[in-house]
């Protein structure tokens, strides 16, 4: 009896000390939970969630002072995502906020640029290049697609384009829907 | 000397129908010249080429029109002399049915070769060696299109212990490296030489499948030479035993070497590095006739009258190839690759490309649509049948699902798309299509994921870059508004004034020392107009000031009722 007693409690201490040894070891920096929302969502950085950028919005959420469909371009599996990791119940996409688009880049047409500045100051990622009274260009890999820098132009030079599927970012679809060509015949 | 070779197994595998003789039958012939070539400029792993020509220009058999970008990518030439005629989107050889950026040349009928010159890589350096056939367009014939310089790099330990030449093709229908061993061995064992050279391997174990006893014979008699010549028995010809996928790099390294190669390894870690023989002639062609890869041997096989191995020139459309066979009427498809891997075509007008072993002509007859999809059984054929020893159901499972997490952590990225287990699945479950999805899914989620980062760390630099600027502006304030104070209370203790409060005080002499610089300022613009006047000037100037003084009281009863 004394034995198993002693076994057990060599047991607690041994694990105790391991756990105790791995919270110290594996801490997280920061909030973990702010974190994880802001890995969900898109990093557009539009504001239509009605907050300055992403990570503001993923502490609204964590402070439960948001709802979890207030992201348009995360679309409703950005919301399916945020509703596994928080434990809350799916709701579509808030109209308010705005609706999912495809995913597009900004592109300045250069013969109209006057170079005023204007649009690199509005770009959250600083995806645009150029300097006063030279013409602008946007550096599309970078360009989240956020629409800040389209009302700032004074002569509406910029304009969103939806980005084009390639051969390198097509993707297989899922094989359910799939249409074989002899089968389509016979149907 | 295939004998004596200990061969090991590799897990799984089937035995499908192998179709192969009806192209066996007849030498390569040279496919003719096009009326028009569409070479696409992405066509091996990596960076896609940025185009060297425009339209207009005239091009030679061999001239560069694509130059390799970035570290894996691969050069593109102009398979025959011609002019180009555009550069622009064309239909690609992928099931996509998208386009891609093509050079399209019109040849001019004279196949006129750009200057060759043997390279002579004993000579050059290593990184030479590897840039010149990165230029010249050297890629994995196999299938698979990896740029060829970057597989001949001996590694860290400078050696290698085995080079294994893959000349299985297990793939049905496909004969074109069958074939390619039976007339040019002596070529492709040149070009073994070379890499043997470079890659200071050991040994070379040449892996044919025992169906293909011509192409042993042929390959035994050139690495006898190639032996003699060298002086030493470090080439072997093995014929393995005929399994599909026994031409799988990772399956024949094993059935050759032994050697497994685990999850996440790569076999020259192992001291091994496998090649397809085409590669291997292609290297030939590049560094001792100065030719770079313009052409290839492609299988035209299935639903046609005679079956046979063209040696195309790349950018030929499949169209014309398959009309040198005759397909039958009721064709329907076109497949680039075999049954089992191989990849629908959108139409049969595009082009031969370096990845394209094979154009198989496709009917209902000959491949009748799958029965309709059933559920799984679990009946784990699936995974008894994989060679890279996975668990099929489970990944087919969870990518039907769509929790690609999960599908991930029973190695979907380890699945080879063999088709093995949907060949074997009682239930005809298309598995290879839920992988192939899964597969891209995954990748489009991991680019846009590394999008959000790189979106994330700008949007978080931009942030501290205006805080930065906040406090670098409010500091220069502060620093301003100091030296002011510092100035007034300088002039306080020289005025002495009764104090009242500190803070009035200094309010007080900061007014002070603003109203002494704008007085000191005033006397330093003195107009320069009102010195050294005439007297008439003077009598004008006293004039017209009288004049002001009297339209300033004049107003001054408006000013009031202003105020
Ligand atoms: S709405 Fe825009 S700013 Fe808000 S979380 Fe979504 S992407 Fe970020
Ligand atoms: S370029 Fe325009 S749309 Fe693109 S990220 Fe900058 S502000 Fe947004
Ligand atoms: S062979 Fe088909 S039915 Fe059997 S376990 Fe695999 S997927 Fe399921
Ligand atoms: S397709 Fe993938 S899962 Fe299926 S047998 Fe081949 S390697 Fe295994």
């Amino acid at each position: 009896m004394l034995e198993a007693i002693l076994v057990m409690a060599l047991g607690a201490v041994v694990l105790g000390a391991a756990l105790g040894y791995a919270a110290v070891r594996f801490r997280v920096e920061g909030d973990p939970l702010v974190e994880k929302i802001d890995a969900i969502l898109p990093q557009t950085q539009c504001g239509q969630c009605g907050f300055p950028g992403c990570k503001p919005y993923a502490q609204a959420i964590a402070k439960g002072e948001a709802e979890i469909n207030q992201c348009p371009p995360g679309g409703d599996e950005g919301i399916h995502k945020l509703a596994d990791l928080l434990g809350r119940e799916f709701k579509s996409l808030s109209a308010e906020h705005g609706i999912e688009k495809p995913k597009s880049v900004a592109v300045i047409d250069e013969q109209s640029c006057i170079g005023c500045t204007l649009c690199i100051q509005a770009c959250p990622v600083d995806a645009i290049v150029g300097a006063a009274k030279q013409m602008h260009t946007i550096v599309a890999p970078l360009c989240t697609g956020c629409e800040l820098c389209l009302p700032p132009c004074p002569v509406d030079c910029i304009s969103m384009q939806p980005l084009d599927e390639s051969v390198e970012t097509w993707k297989w679809k899922y094989p359910v829907f799939k249409i074989n060509p002899a089968q389509q015949e016979e149907a | 000397m295939t004998a004596l070779q200990r061969l090991f197994k590799f897990h799984g595998g089937v035995k499908p129908a192998y179709n192969k003789e009806a192209s066996t039958g007849l030498p390569i012939a040279v496919a003719p010249t096009p009326t028009l070539l569409v070479i696409p400029l992405h066509q091996s792993i990596g960076g896609m080429p940025r185009p060297l020509v425009t339209a207009g220009e005239r091009v030679l058999k061999g001239q560069r029109i694509g130059g390799a970008d970035g570290n894996v990518s691969s050069a593109v030439h102009a398979s025959t002399s011609g002019t180009v005629i555009a550069v622009e989107m064309r239909l690609m050889p992928h099931t996509s049915g998208l386009s891609a950026l093509c050079v399209v040349i019109e040849p001019d009928g004279r196949d006129e070769w750009i200057q060759r010159q043997p390279f002579d890589f004993r000579s050059a350096t290593p990184t030479q060696t590897r840039d010149y056939l990165r230029d010249a367009g050297v890629v994995g014939l196999g299938g698979a299109v990896f740029p060829t310089y970057l597989k001949l790099n001996p590694g860290k330990q400078g050696k290698l212990d085995t080079l294994v030449l893959n000349g299985a093709e297990c793939e049905p229908f496909i004969t074109c490296d069958d074939v390619l061993m039976r007339e040019r061995a002596e070529t492709i064992l040149k070009g073994v030489a070379i890499m043997r050279e470079m890659l200071r391997a050991g040994q070379v174990l040449i892996g044919i499948e025992d169906n293909k006893p011509e192409a042993i014979a042929a390959m035994e008699i050139a690495a006898q030479a190639a032996n003699r010549a060298a002086g030493d028995s470090a080439i072997k010809v093995v014929s393995v035993p005929t399994r599909y996928p026994a031409g799988g790099a990772k399956q024949l390294i094993r059935v050759l070497t032994g050697i497994e190669v685990p999850h996440g390894k790569r076999s020259t870690d192992y001291g091994v590095q496998c090649f397809n023989v085409g590669t291997a002639h292609a290297i030939y062609e590049a560094i001792a006739l100065g030719q770079p890869l313009i052409s290839r041997i492609v299988t035209v096989a299935g639903n046609v009258g005679l079956a046979r191995n063209y040696d195309a020139l790349i950018g030929t459309p499949m169209r014309d190839l398959v009309a040198l066979c005759g397909p039958l009427p009721d064709s329907d498809r076109v497949i680039m690759g075999g049954p089992m891997m191989g990849l629908l075509m959108p139409a049969d007008s595009v082009p031969v490309v370096k990845a394209t072993n094979c154009v198989l002509v496709g009917s209902k007859q000959l491949f009748p649509p799958p029965p309709p999809e059933m559920p799984c059984i679990r009946c784990g054929e699936c995974a008894k049948a994989c060679p890279a020893e996975l668990q099929p159901f489970e990944m087919y499972w969870f990518s039907r699902a769509k929790i690609f997490g999960k599908a991930q952590e029973y190695n979907l990225f380890d699945c080879i798309e063999c088709g093995c287990c949907a060949y074997v699945c009682p239930s005809h479950i298309p598995l290879v299509d839920y992988y192939r999805f899964a597969k891209s899914e995954i990748w489009a989620r991991e680019l846009e994921k590394e999008a959000a980062d790189v979106a994330r760390e700008r949007y978080e630099f931009r942030l501290l870059r205006e805080e930065r600027e906040k406090q670098e502006k409010a500091a220069k304030l502060a620093a301003k508004t100091a030296a002011g104070r510092e100035k007034a209370a300088a002039a306080l203790a020289v005025v002495e004034k009764p104090a009242t409060t500190p803070e009035e005080d200094a309010k007080k002499a900061l007014i002070a020392a603003a109203l002494e610089r704008a007085k000191a300022q005033k006397e330093l613009v003195h107009p320069g107009n009102v010195s050294d006047l005439t007297p008439e000037q003077q009598a004008e100037v006293a004039a017209i000031e009288a004049r002001r003084a009297e339209i300033r009281e004049m107003a001054k009863p408006h000013l009031r009722q202003d105020d």
